[in-house]
């Protein structure tokens, strides 16, 4: 190998390990939200406690946050949730891990993409495929999306009494900001 | 020796490669303290209190009652036809800091409180085994009335004080413990009676389903008079109670066999007149509802 061509070899590492950490976008903020249509009360709650990491070369995507996070308007629901829903203690957190796809990173304004992957809720893990939006701005990426979790899907037991019928499915938000490292 | 710096070079890259994000991610969470809630339902463990507080800006309503005793047999269809009552409401001011303020049926007596958690059982990044709850509370006869109390009857004998601290572990989600060292000054006592009363506490709860729990809870009063020189109407036993939560949303409702009828700490801890073990058991219950006032951010 001739000083030369040592010396680009070792430059193209560099460029590539530079380029590596690049690629990483860190969630500066992170928001998860759920909503849900009660007949007699609204159930919503705000968690903005989660970490994420999107990787914007082959798209994969997480999440992960705990769930005693979630901060409810009424403290007796939260605990209530805590306790006999979501059963933190024994299942701390919640996780996303995916990938996005549609995405074109050198398109600019608000785009339409789609993320699949494994959502795990109270223990259990399923495949979910949701839509939303990815607007690129600066070094800036905002990512958006809703979509319903059935509370039946991950085993979540809500006791059906007259005056307290809670929905048994619920609007799930993100509203992430992701930045490079 | 270059090929050595090469891969040594390159390796960060593997690595980066071989993590998935959720991994990096469990990785990159700093442990944190967990603090044990719900270690019971309600504010009340049968006639006492538990080490739980009402939470900032929420009301609770109170509706606490007591039949007569069940061995009272079918002329008083076995306790139904009397009544004790306790209307009361606790608020929580922050977290861990709560009011209460309550109006009992026996001996008419107003009563007040203020409850603090003092410390909280966590693990994680910072350990502790218990949640420790002190409370201060002071009650006012209001019977007899002024026109009827006997001579030298002043009103601050109507007066009583309790000092109490709750000491309990969550043992596991369905398992709580808790001991409650107790004392009690009373102003004015009967001849055989001591002014401060020492009592210790002892009870828990063992969860069924979600919803639903047994409790216990029990006093042992060590300044107690000896019962054998006392006369019937006099003798004092301990209070013991056998209950069952139920929880629904916003409302616990707990239903309750004890021997005490009186629901102030001066009443059923010092005053005990009927004997669980005799059968002098009365059915009762605690109605709670909890109104959140301020909305948490």
């Amino acid at each position: 190998m001739t000083q030369t061509k040592k010396l680009s070899f070792l430059f193209f590492v560099f460029v590539s390990l530079t380029g590596y950490s690049q690629q990483r976008y860190f969630a500066e903020k992170a928001i998860v939200s759920f909503f849900s249509d009660g007949v007699v009360e609204d159930i919503s709650a705000t968690n903005e406690k989660v970490t994420s990491i999107f990787d914007i070369v082959n798209g994969e995507v997480a999440y992960l946050m705990s769930i005693k996070d979630f901060q409810f308007p009424n403290k007796l629901m939260q605990v209530h949730f805590n306790e006999k829903y979501l059963e933190s203690e024994k299942f701390p957190k919640s996780s996303f891990q995916g990938k996005i796809t549609g995405l074109d990173i050198a398109a600019t304004g608000k785009q339409e993409v789609k993320a699949t992957g494994k959502l795990t809720i109270h223990g259990v893990t399923k495949s979910i495929e949701a839509p939303g939006t990815v607007e690129v701005n600066g070094n800036r990426m905002t990512v958006k999306s809703k979509f319903i979790v059935k509370l039946v899907d991950y085993n979540i037991k809500v006791p059906q009494i007259v005056w307290q019928n809670i929905a048994q499915q619920v609007e799930v938000t993100l509203d992430l900001v992701y930045r490079p490292l | 020796m270059k090929k050595i710096i090469l891969l040594l070079l390159v390796s960060p890259c593997f690595v980066f490669a071989q993590d998935d994000l959720l991994g990096e991610l469990e990785k990159g969470s700093a442990e944190e303290t967990e603090y044990a809630f719900a270690t019971f339902k309600g504010t009340r463990l049968g006639n006492g209190h538990t080490i739980e507080t009402k939470n900032a800006g929420s009301l609770e309503f109170i509706f606490g009652h007591r039949f007569g005793a069940i061995n009272g047999g079918a002329y008083e269809m076995f306790g139904l036809d009397q009544a004790y009552v306790r209307l009361g409401l606790d608020y929580g001011i922050t977290d861990r800091l709560s009011l209460s303020i309550g109006r009992n049926s026996t001996d008419k007596t107003m009563d007040g409180y203020l409850k603090y958690k003092v410390l909280r059982q966590s693990k994680g990044a910072k350990n502790f085994p218990v949640t420790v709850t002190a409370l201060g509370g002071m009650a006012y006869k209001i019977s007899p009335k002024s026109s009827d109390a006997p001579e030298g009857f002043e009103d601050v004998d109507r007066l009583s004080y309790t000092g109490q601290l709750f000491i309990a572990r969550k043992f596991s989600t369905n398992l709580s413990l808790q001991l409650m060292p107790t004392i009690i000054h009373k102003n004015l006592v009967e001849s055989y009676e001591e002014n401060n009363q020492v009592a210790l506490g002892i009870g828990g709860r063992l969860k069924l389903t979600k919803s639903l729990a047994l409790t216990t809870e029990y006093y042992y009063n060590f300044s107690a008079p000896d019962n054998s020189t006392l006369t019937e109407d006099q003798k004092q036993y301990d209070a013991f109670t056998l209950g069952i939560d139920i929880e629904t949303g916003g409302h616990v409702f707990q239903l309750l066999l004890t021997n005490a009828i009186g629901l102030t700490e001066r009443a059923f801890i010092t005053e005990t007149r009927d004997d669980f073990f005799a059968g002098d058991i009365h059915f009762g219950f605690n109605v709670t509802r909890t109104f959140q006032l301020k909305k948490n951010k």
